[in-house]
């Protein structure tokens, strides 16, 4: 790649991780992590507890400084990027009784930092029902949020955080306690929102099957390290028992990728579980 | 019936509570619904409780309870705030402050029955005094729960971001600890009103009452705290009505307390919440309002 394209492209990252390291109490939380996203990117990071990906997280929010490195965002710091991006929290299970409709919640992602009340008016609610519709939330756009299901919520969470119409969304285990059929739901439904109105994705969760349609790229951590690039290029049994510092295998079973430990034989999630 | 009503508002001391009353009913329900949503009735409850220190230090040096019950009633609340910034911490933290004011509470109630003329005050003060308040206290009353109102207006869309879902609130720019502080102000304000009304033990029943029966009957915050401050004046009138017609009740002519009644009836809003219906879930049930 000649470096006026490598120019090009730094021009054109949406998120950019340079040099990152991050000590938390004494312990090296990340290291060395560089990492560069396009307009339209859909990265999942992927790792067991542990492994750094909250701290991540917390990073590119500008909730947590880290301690060398930097991190823009379209070019900017973090400070002045907040309006950018777009947070996915985890889901929450919110009081049945709970006084507030499906849309009360995504208005929340439009002005819910604000001071006041809203003074309401049709360009705010069409703002609202627009970003309802992304998330084919029409539906149950006026039931209290306390009854709706796991997917539901998790898709109104979506909208919240695509309202302000943000450069890039970061989702924080946006599948956890889902059923395979809302998790199949929701990752399509990011998929879309990366693939189809270019809004660069980081979905961080610590299973990669559910992405493996949709995932561009996988930024792979373990003991505060990452492995960068395609799942080809990266679920590789070379490339992780580098980054583990233990061997370990990948083994693929029917479209699903397993990695297996070198002296346990527990798949992904738990071989991973180093602390 | 119709002249029971007129003799009622007669009756000076009457038109005082019903005043009184009316302004602590609403305030209570309206920020009662953000401590049901927030689930710090346990707050709110030590609040009351720690009043008794204020307001008996205030009999004491001769100044109106009220100020007693909101000066430590804040400073209360901001020590439960300071202190326990993590949720877990939150009900230590409380418990903590609640158990230190009211030692301290408990020296000077004692304090109080050694003086003839302030015997009257511990009764008052832990059990209500509607009836005796004095009408000189009406207009602070009104502009603390004004102050209390505009407190809620002005943080209402970061308080609700707070109360639904701190992490994304925070990631979105909500300062917590900030709205976290400011709300307990407006906290202590309303209980230590409400404590002035049903008395320090009882003064929860008006906060948290009409705002749990309101939010099991409502779609939206505002909606809830409309409803909450609607129910919390029925039942300040209808207790101070019922405590005004038991007077006549016994051959002692001795009225009972007005927050028995208000308690009373906070149960029964509540029981029927609880029962009743709640909110209907299906979308065509439900009018939508015009933007």
């Amino acid at each position: 790649m000649s470096s006026l394209n490598a120019e090009l492209e730094r021009e054109d990252a949406v998120l950019e991780l340079s040099g990152l390291r991050v000590r938390l109490g004494g312990r090296a939380v990340l290291q060395d992590i560089d990492l560069r996203v396009r307009p339209g990117e859909f990265v999942g990071v992927i790792g067991a507890n542990g492994a750094g990906k909250t701290t991540l997280l917390k990073v590119i929010l500008g909730l947590v400084r880290p301690d060398e490195g930097q991190v823009r965002i379209a070019g900017r710091d973090v400070r002045d990027a907040r309006s950018l991006v777009g947070y996915v929290p985890q889901s929450f299970s919110p009081d049945p009784d709970l006084p507030l409709r499906a849309r009360d919640l995504v208005a929340l992602g439009l002005d819910g930092a604000r001071w006041g009340f809203s003074l309401g008016g049709r360009q705010r609610r069409g703002r609202i029902d627009e970003a309802l519709s992304w998330v084919d939330a029409e539906r149950y756009a006026d039931q209290p949020i306390g009854r709706l299901s796991g997917g539901e919520l998790q898709r109104l969470l979506v909208a919240q955080a695509l309202i302000a119409q943000p450069r890039m969304v970061l989702l924080d285990e946006p599948l956890a306690n889902l059923d395979l059929r809302s998790q199949d739901d929701v990752v399509d439904l990011v998929g879309r929102v990366a693939h189809e109105r270019g809004v660069t994705v980081v979905l961080v969760t610590h299973d990669m099957n559910p992405l493996l349609p949709v995932m561009d790229r996988i930024l792979y951590l373990a003991r505060g390290q990452a492995a960068l690039g395609t799942v080809d290029e990266v679920v590789r049994g070379d490339v992780l028992s580098q980054l583990y510092g233990h061997h370990v295998d990948v083994v693929r079973v029917h479209g699903r990728i397993l990695v297996v430990g070198g002296t346990d034989s527990e798949s992904l999630t738990c071989s991973t579980c180093d602390g | 019936m119709l002249a029971f009503i007129t003799e009622l508002l007669a009756a000076p001391a009457v038109g005082t509570a019903l005043l009184i009353g009316s302004l602590v009913a609403v305030t209570s329900g309206v920020v009662g619904v953000f401590v049901v949503v927030r689930g710090q009735s346990f707050a709110g409850h030590a609040l009351g409780d720690i009043g008794t220190t204020g307001a008996a230090a205030a009999y004491l040096g001769g100044v109106p309870a009220l100020y007693g019950f909101i000066g430590v009633g804040v400073l209360g609340g901001l020590a439960i705030e300071r202190l326990g910034e993590r949720a877990r911490e939150r009900d230590i933290a409380t418990g903590i402050v609640l158990s230190f004011l009211l030692g301290v509470g408990s020296l000077l109630l004692y304090f109080m029955t050694q003086r003839i003329s302030a015997t009257g005050g511990p009764v008052a003060i832990l059990f209500g005094s509607i009836f005796t308040v004095d009408p000189a206290v009406t207009l602070p009353v009104a502009l603390f729960s004004l102050l209390a109102l505009l407190l809620l207006g002005f943080l209402y869309r970061p308080l609700v971001f707070a109360s639904v879902h701190p992490q994304a609130a925070r990631a979105r720019g909500v300062p917590l600890q900030g709205v976290g502080i400011l709300f307990m102000l407006a906290l202590a304000i309303a209980v230590e009103e409400s404590a002035l009304v049903a008395g320090a033990l009882l003064s929860t029943a008006l906060l948290i009452g009409p705002a749990a029966a309101a939010v099991r009957w409502t779609r939206h915050i505002g909606q809830a705290a409309a409803v909450a401050a609607l129910l919390g004046l029925v039942t300040v009138w209808l207790g101070i009505a019922l405590a005004y017609q038991s007077y006549f009740w016994s051959g002692a002519h001795r009225g009972w307390p007005v927050s028995f009644f208000i308690v009373m009836l906070v149960l029964l809003e509540y029981l029927l919440a609880r029962i009743g219906p709640a909110k209907r879930a299906s979308r065509s049930d439900a009018p939508r309002e015009a933007a």
